[in-house]
Protein backbone atom coordinates (compact mmCIF):
# COMPACT_ATOMS: atom_id res chain seq x y z
CA UNK A 1 0.00 0.00 0.00
CA UNK A 2 2.67 2.68 1.24
CA UNK A 3 4.62 1.62 -1.76
CA UNK A 4 1.35 2.33 -4.37
CA UNK A 5 1.61 5.50 -2.55
CA UNK A 6 5.36 6.62 -2.82
CA UNK A 7 4.78 4.97 -6.80
CA UNK A 8 2.39 7.47 -7.27
CA UNK A 9 3.97 10.58 -5.86
CA UNK A 10 7.08 10.00 -7.57
CA UNK A 11 4.83 11.45 -10.44
CA UNK A 12 4.99 15.56 -9.77
CA UNK A 13 1.18 15.87 -11.35
CA UNK A 14 0.00 13.84 -8.63
CA UNK A 15 2.09 15.94 -6.22
CA UNK A 16 0.58 18.75 -7.70
CA UNK A 17 -3.05 17.81 -7.94
CA UNK A 18 -2.38 16.89 -3.89
CA UNK A 19 -1.57 20.45 -3.48
CA UNK A 20 -4.06 22.06 -5.68
CA UNK A 21 -7.16 19.92 -4.03
CA UNK A 22 -5.65 20.90 -0.51
CA UNK A 23 -5.48 24.46 -1.51
CA UNK A 24 -9.18 24.33 -3.23
CA UNK A 25 -10.39 22.68 -0.37
CA UNK A 26 -9.26 25.19 2.47
CA UNK A 27 -10.89 28.28 0.21
CA UNK A 28 -14.36 26.95 -0.21
CA UNK A 29 -14.71 25.77 3.83
CA UNK A 30 -13.59 29.83 4.57
CA UNK A 31 -15.85 30.99 3.02
CA UNK A 32 -18.39 28.45 3.87
CA UNK A 33 -18.83 29.69 7.06
CA UNK A 34 -19.99 32.90 6.14
CA UNK A 35 -22.51 31.31 3.30
CA UNK A 36 -24.47 28.58 6.04
CA UNK A 37 -24.49 31.38 8.74
CA UNK A 38 -26.37 33.80 5.93
CA UNK A 39 -28.30 30.89 4.88
CA UNK A 40 -26.90 30.47 1.21
CA UNK A 41 -25.77 26.76 1.57
CA UNK A 42 -27.28 25.99 -1.48
CA UNK A 43 -25.56 28.87 -3.76
CA UNK A 44 -22.51 26.53 -3.89
CA UNK A 45 -24.93 23.94 -6.02
CA UNK A 46 -26.81 26.96 -7.36
CA UNK A 47 -23.05 28.07 -8.72
CA UNK A 48 -22.02 25.06 -9.73
CA UNK A 49 -24.76 24.22 -12.20
CA UNK A 50 -24.15 27.20 -13.94
CA UNK A 51 -20.40 26.66 -13.81
CA UNK A 52 -21.71 23.49 -15.60
CA UNK A 53 -24.32 24.91 -18.14
CA UNK A 54 -20.97 27.77 -19.20
CA UNK A 55 -18.80 24.74 -19.70
CA UNK A 56 -21.09 23.20 -22.54
CA UNK A 57 -20.73 26.86 -24.03
CA UNK A 58 -17.46 26.87 -23.90
CA UNK A 59 -17.34 23.21 -25.45
CA UNK A 60 -19.48 23.55 -28.34
CA UNK A 61 -17.50 26.77 -29.22
CA UNK A 62 -14.47 24.63 -29.11
CA UNK A 63 -12.82 26.93 -27.04
CA UNK A 64 -9.51 25.59 -25.40
CA UNK A 65 -9.06 27.73 -22.38
CA UNK A 66 -12.78 27.06 -21.15
CA UNK A 67 -12.02 29.68 -18.29
CA UNK A 68 -12.52 32.69 -20.32
CA UNK A 69 -15.87 31.66 -20.43
CA UNK A 70 -16.71 29.82 -17.21
CA UNK A 71 -15.50 32.15 -14.81
CA UNK A 72 -17.11 35.32 -15.77
CA UNK A 73 -20.49 33.74 -16.30
CA UNK A 74 -20.27 32.20 -13.09
CA UNK A 75 -19.15 35.63 -11.29
CA UNK A 76 -21.93 37.10 -13.46
CA UNK A 77 -24.66 34.62 -11.54
CA UNK A 78 -23.00 34.86 -7.87
CA UNK A 79 -23.62 38.70 -8.19
CA UNK A 80 -27.26 38.53 -9.64
CA UNK A 81 -27.96 35.54 -6.65
CA UNK A 82 -26.19 37.28 -3.99
CA UNK A 83 -27.76 40.85 -4.59
CA UNK A 84 -31.58 39.53 -5.34
CA UNK A 85 -31.35 37.61 -2.01
CA UNK A 86 -33.17 39.91 0.19
CA UNK A 87 -35.47 42.38 -1.75
CA UNK A 88 -36.87 40.81 -5.21
CA UNK A 89 -40.24 38.99 -5.74
CA UNK A 90 -38.26 35.68 -6.42
CA UNK A 91 -37.35 34.77 -2.94
CA UNK A 92 -33.25 33.66 -2.75
CA UNK A 93 -34.09 29.84 -2.28
CA UNK A 94 -36.61 29.62 -5.29
CA UNK A 95 -34.19 32.01 -7.40
CA UNK A 96 -31.17 29.92 -6.64
CA UNK A 97 -33.09 26.41 -7.33
CA UNK A 98 -34.19 28.69 -10.65
CA UNK A 99 -31.05 29.34 -12.03
CA UNK A 100 -29.38 25.81 -10.86
CA UNK A 101 -31.95 23.47 -12.53
CA UNK A 102 -32.28 26.18 -15.58
CA UNK A 103 -28.58 25.43 -16.56
CA UNK A 104 -28.00 22.18 -15.87
CA UNK A 105 -30.96 21.35 -18.07
CA UNK A 106 -29.22 23.81 -21.13
CA UNK A 107 -25.56 22.77 -20.38
CA UNK A 108 -26.51 19.03 -20.99
CA UNK A 109 -29.08 19.86 -23.71
CA UNK A 110 -26.39 21.97 -25.45
CA UNK A 111 -23.80 19.33 -24.63
CA UNK A 112 -26.17 16.69 -26.62
CA UNK A 113 -27.34 18.56 -29.61
CA UNK A 114 -23.33 19.47 -30.31
CA UNK A 115 -21.39 16.07 -29.02
CA UNK A 116 -17.44 17.53 -28.59
CA UNK A 117 -16.93 13.80 -28.52
CA UNK A 118 -18.29 9.98 -29.16
CA UNK A 119 -18.47 9.38 -25.32
CA UNK A 120 -21.24 12.49 -24.44
CA UNK A 121 -22.46 10.69 -21.29
CA UNK A 122 -18.73 9.77 -20.21
CA UNK A 123 -18.16 13.60 -20.09
CA UNK A 124 -21.29 14.97 -18.40
CA UNK A 125 -21.04 12.06 -15.97
CA UNK A 126 -16.64 13.65 -15.07
CA UNK A 127 -18.01 17.06 -15.33
CA UNK A 128 -20.91 16.46 -12.78
CA UNK A 129 -18.66 14.04 -10.14
CA UNK A 130 -15.04 15.47 -10.62
CA UNK A 131 -12.16 13.57 -12.65
CA UNK A 132 -12.29 9.76 -12.17
CA UNK A 133 -8.81 9.86 -11.30
CA UNK A 134 -6.58 12.72 -10.55
CA UNK A 135 -4.11 11.70 -13.15
CA UNK A 136 -6.74 13.65 -15.85
CA UNK A 137 -5.60 16.82 -14.16
CA UNK A 138 -3.89 19.17 -16.24
CA UNK A 139 -0.64 20.97 -15.36
CA UNK A 140 -1.91 24.43 -16.58
CA UNK A 141 -5.07 23.97 -14.43
CA UNK A 142 -2.96 23.07 -11.37
CA UNK A 143 -1.46 26.34 -12.10
CA UNK A 144 -4.22 28.64 -12.39
CA UNK A 145 -5.50 26.90 -9.42
CA UNK A 146 -3.29 27.24 -7.33
CA UNK A 147 -2.32 30.72 -7.91
CA UNK A 148 -6.19 31.52 -7.64
CA UNK A 149 -6.23 29.73 -3.87
CA UNK A 150 -3.16 31.86 -2.99
CA UNK A 151 -5.26 35.29 -3.99
CA UNK A 152 -8.50 33.87 -2.20
CA UNK A 153 -6.74 33.16 0.95
CA UNK A 154 -5.16 36.72 0.95
CA UNK A 155 -7.76 38.78 0.54
CA UNK A 156 -9.77 36.38 3.16
CA UNK A 157 -7.42 36.94 6.02
CA UNK A 158 -7.14 40.73 5.05
CA UNK A 159 -11.08 41.37 5.03
CA UNK A 160 -11.54 39.11 7.91
CA UNK A 161 -13.32 41.44 10.35
CA UNK A 162 -15.31 43.19 7.32
CA UNK A 163 -16.59 39.44 6.43
CA UNK A 164 -17.60 38.82 10.40
CA UNK A 165 -19.63 42.57 10.28
CA UNK A 166 -21.48 41.55 7.23
CA UNK A 167 -22.08 38.13 8.15
CA UNK A 168 -23.32 38.75 11.73
CA UNK A 169 -25.34 42.16 11.21
CA UNK A 170 -25.50 43.52 7.58
CA UNK A 171 -28.07 46.54 9.14
CA UNK A 172 -25.81 47.62 11.71
CA UNK A 173 -22.42 47.46 9.21
CA UNK A 174 -24.32 49.38 6.60
CA UNK A 175 -25.71 51.70 9.11
CA UNK A 176 -21.99 52.29 10.60
CA UNK A 177 -20.97 53.07 6.95
CA UNK A 178 -19.51 49.99 6.53
CA UNK A 179 -20.11 49.15 2.23
CA UNK A 180 -22.04 46.22 2.23
CA UNK A 181 -22.92 45.87 -1.12
CA UNK A 182 -19.35 45.88 -1.70
CA UNK A 183 -18.28 42.99 0.38
CA UNK A 184 -20.83 41.04 -1.13
CA UNK A 185 -20.05 41.70 -4.07
CA UNK A 186 -16.17 40.34 -3.36
CA UNK A 187 -17.71 37.21 -1.43
CA UNK A 188 -20.03 36.64 -4.37
CA UNK A 189 -16.71 36.64 -7.07
CA UNK A 190 -14.45 35.01 -4.14
CA UNK A 191 -17.40 31.98 -4.18
CA UNK A 192 -17.75 31.91 -8.22
CA UNK A 193 -14.20 31.74 -8.16
CA UNK A 194 -13.93 28.74 -6.07
CA UNK A 195 -16.19 26.94 -7.78
CA UNK A 196 -15.47 27.39 -10.93
CA UNK A 197 -11.67 25.41 -9.50
CA UNK A 198 -13.70 23.07 -7.61
CA UNK A 199 -15.07 21.75 -10.88
CA UNK A 200 -12.07 20.26 -11.64
CA UNK A 201 -11.60 18.17 -8.49
CA UNK A 202 -15.25 17.50 -6.85
CA UNK A 203 -17.73 18.31 -10.20
CA UNK A 204 -20.72 20.63 -10.57
CA UNK A 205 -22.78 18.30 -7.86
CA UNK A 206 -20.25 17.67 -5.61
CA UNK A 207 -19.09 21.44 -4.68
CA UNK A 208 -21.62 22.44 -2.09
CA UNK A 209 -20.04 19.19 0.24
CA UNK A 210 -16.70 21.75 0.26
CA UNK A 211 -18.30 24.59 1.38
CA UNK A 212 -21.12 23.36 3.53
CA UNK A 213 -19.44 20.21 5.66
CA UNK A 214 -16.32 21.82 7.07
CA UNK A 215 -18.41 24.29 8.24
CA UNK A 216 -21.08 22.84 9.73
CA UNK A 217 -18.39 20.35 11.61
CA UNK A 218 -17.02 23.21 13.19
CA UNK A 219 -19.93 24.72 14.58
CA UNK A 220 -21.36 21.88 16.16
CA UNK A 221 -18.31 21.75 18.39
CA UNK A 222 -16.65 25.50 18.38
CA UNK A 223 -18.29 28.95 19.88
CA UNK A 224 -16.45 31.19 18.32
CA UNK A 225 -16.38 32.60 15.05
CA UNK A 226 -12.64 32.99 14.80
CA UNK A 227 -12.66 29.38 16.27
CA UNK A 228 -15.00 27.96 13.71
CA UNK A 229 -13.06 29.51 10.44
CA UNK A 230 -9.90 28.28 11.76
CA UNK A 231 -11.11 24.42 12.39
CA UNK A 232 -13.31 24.51 9.34
CA UNK A 233 -10.34 25.83 7.34
CA UNK A 234 -7.89 22.44 9.06
CA UNK A 235 -10.83 20.38 9.07
CA UNK A 236 -11.21 20.71 4.80
CA UNK A 237 -7.39 20.31 4.89
CA UNK A 238 -6.77 17.38 6.27
CA UNK A 239 -10.59 16.12 5.02
CA UNK A 240 -8.92 16.96 1.00
CA UNK A 241 -5.60 14.91 1.63
CA UNK A 242 -7.38 11.82 3.20
CA UNK A 243 -9.71 11.95 0.57
CA UNK A 244 -7.19 12.55 -2.32
CA UNK A 245 -4.51 9.90 -0.67
CA UNK A 246 -7.25 7.04 -0.47
CA UNK A 247 -8.73 7.43 -3.79
CA UNK A 248 -5.24 6.85 -5.44
CA UNK A 249 -4.86 4.02 -2.76
CA UNK A 250 -8.35 2.30 -3.85
CA UNK A 251 -8.40 4.10 -7.39
CA UNK A 252 -11.92 5.56 -5.88
CA UNK A 253 -13.19 8.51 -7.57
CA UNK A 254 -11.80 11.65 -5.95
CA UNK A 255 -14.46 13.71 -5.50
CA UNK A 256 -16.71 11.16 -4.12
CA UNK A 257 -14.22 9.91 -1.78
CA UNK A 258 -13.19 13.71 -0.55
CA UNK A 259 -16.83 14.09 0.30
CA UNK A 260 -17.19 11.08 2.05
CA UNK A 261 -14.72 11.79 4.26
CA UNK A 262 -16.20 15.26 5.06
CA UNK A 263 -19.17 13.51 5.75
CA UNK A 264 -17.85 11.44 8.27
CA UNK A 265 -15.69 13.65 10.13
CA UNK A 266 -19.36 15.56 10.23
CA UNK A 267 -20.89 12.81 11.79
CA UNK A 268 -18.22 12.30 14.00
CA UNK A 269 -18.16 15.75 15.04
CA UNK A 270 -22.18 15.86 15.58
CA UNK A 271 -21.59 13.00 17.93
CA UNK A 272 -18.63 14.60 19.77
CA UNK A 273 -21.10 17.75 20.32
CA UNK A 274 -23.89 16.01 21.63
CA UNK A 275 -21.65 14.50 23.79
CA UNK A 276 -20.31 17.32 25.07
CA UNK A 277 -23.67 18.88 26.11
CA UNK B 1 -27.50 72.58 19.68
CA UNK B 2 -29.97 69.59 17.60
CA UNK B 3 -27.99 66.79 16.64
CA UNK B 4 -30.51 65.45 14.28
CA UNK B 5 -33.73 66.81 12.58
CA UNK B 6 -36.17 66.06 10.17
CA UNK B 7 -38.19 68.43 7.89
CA UNK B 8 -41.21 67.60 5.85
CA UNK B 9 -39.75 63.93 5.96
CA UNK B 10 -41.94 61.10 4.28
CA UNK B 11 -40.73 57.72 4.55
CA UNK B 12 -41.28 54.43 3.13
CA UNK B 13 -40.65 52.15 0.32
CA UNK B 14 -41.49 52.42 -3.18
CA UNK B 15 -42.99 55.81 -3.66
CA UNK B 16 -45.52 54.99 -1.32
CA UNK B 17 -44.99 56.81 1.96
CA UNK B 18 -46.22 54.93 5.44
CA UNK B 19 -45.89 58.07 7.22
CA UNK B 20 -45.51 61.98 5.89
CA UNK B 21 -44.77 65.14 7.59
CA UNK B 22 -42.28 64.20 9.82
CA UNK B 23 -40.99 67.43 11.64
CA UNK B 24 -39.13 67.49 14.68
CA UNK B 25 -35.58 68.33 16.21
CA UNK B 26 -33.60 66.00 18.40
CA UNK B 27 -31.41 67.71 20.85
CA UNK B 28 -27.91 67.00 22.63
CA UNK B 29 -28.94 64.81 25.86
CA UNK B 30 -32.76 64.03 24.66
CA UNK B 31 -34.57 60.85 25.74
CA UNK B 32 -36.28 60.89 22.56
CA UNK B 33 -39.01 58.57 21.65
CA UNK B 34 -40.93 57.71 18.80
CA UNK B 35 -43.80 55.59 19.70
CA UNK B 36 -46.66 53.57 17.73
CA UNK B 37 -48.22 51.06 17.15
CA UNK B 38 -46.82 47.64 15.12
CA UNK B 39 -46.97 48.36 11.84
CA UNK B 40 -47.22 51.82 12.08
CA UNK B 41 -43.89 52.84 10.09
CA UNK B 42 -41.25 53.17 13.21
CA UNK B 43 -39.13 50.73 11.86
CA UNK B 44 -39.23 52.62 8.07
CA UNK B 45 -38.62 56.24 9.98
CA UNK B 46 -35.78 54.97 11.57
CA UNK B 47 -34.14 52.65 8.80
CA UNK B 48 -34.49 56.16 6.82
CA UNK B 49 -33.04 58.36 9.61
CA UNK B 50 -30.28 55.45 9.42
CA UNK B 51 -29.64 56.14 5.41
CA UNK B 52 -30.62 52.59 5.37
CA UNK B 53 -33.13 53.38 3.14
CA UNK B 54 -33.64 56.04 1.06
CA UNK B 55 -36.40 58.99 2.16
CA UNK B 56 -39.52 59.59 -0.54
CA UNK B 57 -39.42 63.30 0.51
CA UNK B 58 -37.73 66.08 3.31
CA UNK B 59 -34.40 66.00 4.64
CA UNK B 60 -33.11 64.09 7.64
CA UNK B 61 -30.00 66.25 8.60
CA UNK B 62 -27.17 65.86 11.18
CA UNK B 63 -25.77 68.21 13.45
CA UNK B 64 -23.07 69.13 16.41
CA UNK B 65 -20.40 67.23 15.39
CA UNK B 66 -22.91 63.91 14.35
CA UNK B 67 -21.81 62.33 11.71
CA UNK B 68 -24.59 59.37 10.20
CA UNK B 69 -21.94 56.75 10.52
CA UNK B 70 -21.28 57.66 13.84
CA UNK B 71 -24.59 56.47 15.72
CA UNK B 72 -24.51 53.99 17.47
CA UNK B 73 -27.88 51.58 16.06
CA UNK B 74 -28.93 48.71 18.15
CA UNK B 75 -31.13 47.09 15.33
CA UNK B 76 -33.57 44.31 16.35
CA UNK B 77 -32.17 40.99 16.60
CA UNK B 78 -32.68 38.55 13.20
CA UNK B 79 -33.62 34.59 13.73
CA UNK B 80 -30.41 34.00 12.21
CA UNK B 81 -28.29 35.36 14.91
CA UNK B 82 -29.73 33.81 17.95
CA UNK B 83 -27.77 30.59 16.67
CA UNK B 84 -24.50 32.35 15.80
CA UNK B 85 -21.35 31.42 16.91
CA UNK B 86 -19.23 33.84 17.88
CA UNK B 87 -17.96 35.24 21.48
CA UNK B 88 -19.41 38.07 23.10
CA UNK B 89 -16.36 39.91 22.74
CA UNK B 90 -15.81 38.79 19.13
CA UNK B 91 -19.38 41.25 18.74
CA UNK B 92 -18.51 43.62 20.36
CA UNK B 93 -15.56 44.49 18.79
CA UNK B 94 -17.32 44.46 15.56
CA UNK B 95 -19.10 47.63 16.41
CA UNK B 96 -15.06 49.14 15.88
CA UNK B 97 -15.76 48.68 12.06
CA UNK B 98 -16.41 52.44 11.39
CA UNK B 99 -12.79 53.19 12.96
CA UNK B 100 -10.92 50.16 10.93
CA UNK B 101 -10.66 53.02 8.51
CA UNK B 102 -8.47 52.13 5.25
CA UNK B 103 -7.25 49.42 7.68
CA UNK B 104 -7.78 46.08 7.58
CA UNK B 105 -7.52 44.89 11.29
CA UNK B 106 -8.26 46.38 15.40
CA UNK B 107 -5.89 47.83 16.73
CA UNK B 108 -5.36 47.69 20.87
CA UNK B 109 -7.12 50.76 22.06
CA UNK B 110 -10.44 49.51 19.99
CA UNK B 111 -10.16 46.27 21.62
CA UNK B 112 -9.54 47.45 24.80
CA UNK B 113 -12.48 50.20 24.16
CA UNK B 114 -14.58 46.95 23.41
CA UNK B 115 -13.42 45.93 26.81
CA UNK B 116 -14.70 48.69 28.21
CA UNK B 117 -18.32 48.53 27.05
CA UNK B 118 -18.80 45.10 27.68
CA UNK B 119 -17.76 46.37 31.52
CA UNK B 120 -19.81 48.95 31.34
CA UNK B 121 -22.41 46.81 30.47
CA UNK B 122 -21.84 44.48 33.19
CA UNK B 123 -21.38 41.47 30.83
CA UNK B 124 -17.59 41.09 31.54
CA UNK B 125 -18.04 37.60 32.89
CA UNK B 126 -19.72 36.55 29.79
CA UNK B 127 -16.86 38.09 27.80
CA UNK B 128 -15.78 34.60 26.25
CA UNK B 129 -18.92 32.98 26.36
CA UNK B 130 -21.08 32.29 22.84
CA UNK B 131 -23.34 34.58 22.18
CA UNK B 132 -25.99 31.82 21.01
CA UNK B 133 -25.60 30.34 24.74
CA UNK B 134 -26.83 33.39 26.23
CA UNK B 135 -30.22 34.47 27.57
CA UNK B 136 -32.03 37.35 25.71
CA UNK B 137 -31.63 40.20 28.04
CA UNK B 138 -27.83 39.19 28.08
CA UNK B 139 -27.86 39.15 24.18
CA UNK B 140 -29.40 42.75 23.53
CA UNK B 141 -26.30 44.13 26.37
CA UNK B 142 -23.97 42.85 23.95
CA UNK B 143 -25.51 44.41 20.99
CA UNK B 144 -25.70 47.26 23.32
CA UNK B 145 -22.28 47.29 24.12
CA UNK B 146 -21.53 47.01 20.22
CA UNK B 147 -23.59 50.20 19.63
CA UNK B 148 -21.34 51.62 22.51
CA UNK B 149 -18.37 51.18 20.81
CA UNK B 150 -19.62 52.70 17.41
CA UNK B 151 -20.60 56.49 18.80
CA UNK B 152 -19.52 58.63 21.53
CA UNK B 153 -22.75 61.02 21.09
CA UNK B 154 -26.11 59.14 19.95
CA UNK B 155 -27.77 55.78 19.86
CA UNK B 156 -30.79 54.56 18.29
CA UNK B 157 -32.30 51.59 19.70
CA UNK B 158 -34.94 49.80 17.75
CA UNK B 159 -37.59 47.88 19.98
CA UNK B 160 -34.81 47.30 22.42
CA UNK B 161 -37.33 45.57 24.95
CA UNK B 162 -38.80 43.33 22.61
CA UNK B 163 -39.13 40.04 23.51
CA UNK B 164 -37.98 40.51 26.97
CA UNK B 165 -39.75 39.45 30.04
CA UNK B 166 -40.81 42.30 32.80
CA UNK B 167 -37.68 41.98 35.11
CA UNK B 168 -35.06 42.15 32.45
CA UNK B 169 -37.06 44.97 30.60
CA UNK B 170 -36.90 46.89 33.75
CA UNK B 171 -33.25 46.36 33.89
CA UNK B 172 -33.03 46.98 30.24
CA UNK B 173 -34.27 50.29 30.77
CA UNK B 174 -32.54 51.83 33.58
CA UNK B 175 -29.64 50.12 31.72
CA UNK B 176 -30.52 52.90 29.27
CA UNK B 177 -31.48 55.59 31.69
CA UNK B 178 -27.68 55.54 33.03
CA UNK B 179 -26.02 55.92 29.89
CA UNK B 180 -28.66 59.06 29.30
CA UNK B 181 -27.74 60.86 32.34
CA UNK B 182 -24.08 60.11 31.42
CA UNK B 183 -24.53 62.20 28.26
CA UNK B 184 -25.31 60.26 25.39
CA UNK B 185 -28.37 61.14 23.49
CA UNK B 186 -31.02 58.33 23.03
CA UNK B 187 -33.57 58.16 20.01
CA UNK B 188 -35.58 55.01 20.52
CA UNK B 189 -38.80 52.91 18.92
CA UNK B 190 -41.28 51.51 21.39
CA UNK B 191 -44.63 50.26 21.28
CA UNK B 192 -44.71 50.05 24.89
CA UNK B 193 -45.56 53.68 25.27
CA UNK B 194 -46.85 53.12 29.14
CA UNK B 195 -42.88 52.19 30.41
CA UNK B 196 -41.47 54.71 27.97
CA UNK B 197 -43.53 57.76 29.93
CA UNK B 198 -41.20 57.17 32.85
CA UNK B 199 -38.11 57.70 31.04
CA UNK B 200 -38.33 59.36 28.07
CA UNK B 201 -37.98 63.10 27.76
CA UNK B 202 -39.75 63.90 24.61
CA UNK B 203 -42.04 61.19 23.05
CA UNK B 204 -42.84 61.59 18.97
CA UNK B 205 -45.91 60.01 18.40
CA UNK B 206 -46.13 58.76 14.95
CA UNK B 207 -50.11 57.84 14.71
CA UNK B 208 -50.39 61.19 15.16
CA UNK B 209 -48.73 62.53 12.23
CA UNK B 210 -49.92 59.79 9.92
CA UNK B 211 -51.27 61.40 6.95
Amino acid sequence: MIEKLIMYMSFPFVRYALIVGVLIALCSSLLGVTLVLKRYSYIGDGLSHVAFGALAIATVLNITNKMIIILPLTVISAILLLKKGTNSKVKGDASIAMISVGALAFGYLLMNLFPSSSNVSGDVCSTLFGSTSILTLTGEEVVICGILSVIVLIIFIFLYNRIFAVTFDENFANAVGTKVDFYNLIMATIIAVIIVLAMNLVGSLLISALVIFPALSAMSLIKSFRGVTIFSAISSFICAFVGIVASILWGTPVGATIVAVNVVLFLFCQVIGKLKR
Amino acid sequence: MSILLAKELAVGYDHNPVLQGINFSIESGDYFCIVGENGSGKTTLMKTLLGLQPSISGVVEFGAGVKKTNIGYLPQQTDFQRDFPATVFEIVLSGCQNGLGKGFFYTKAQKQMALKNIEKMGILALKNRCYRELSGGQQQRVLLARALCATQKVLLLDEPVAGLDPIVTEEMYQVISKLNKQGLTIIMISHDIENVKRYATRIYDVTEVRN
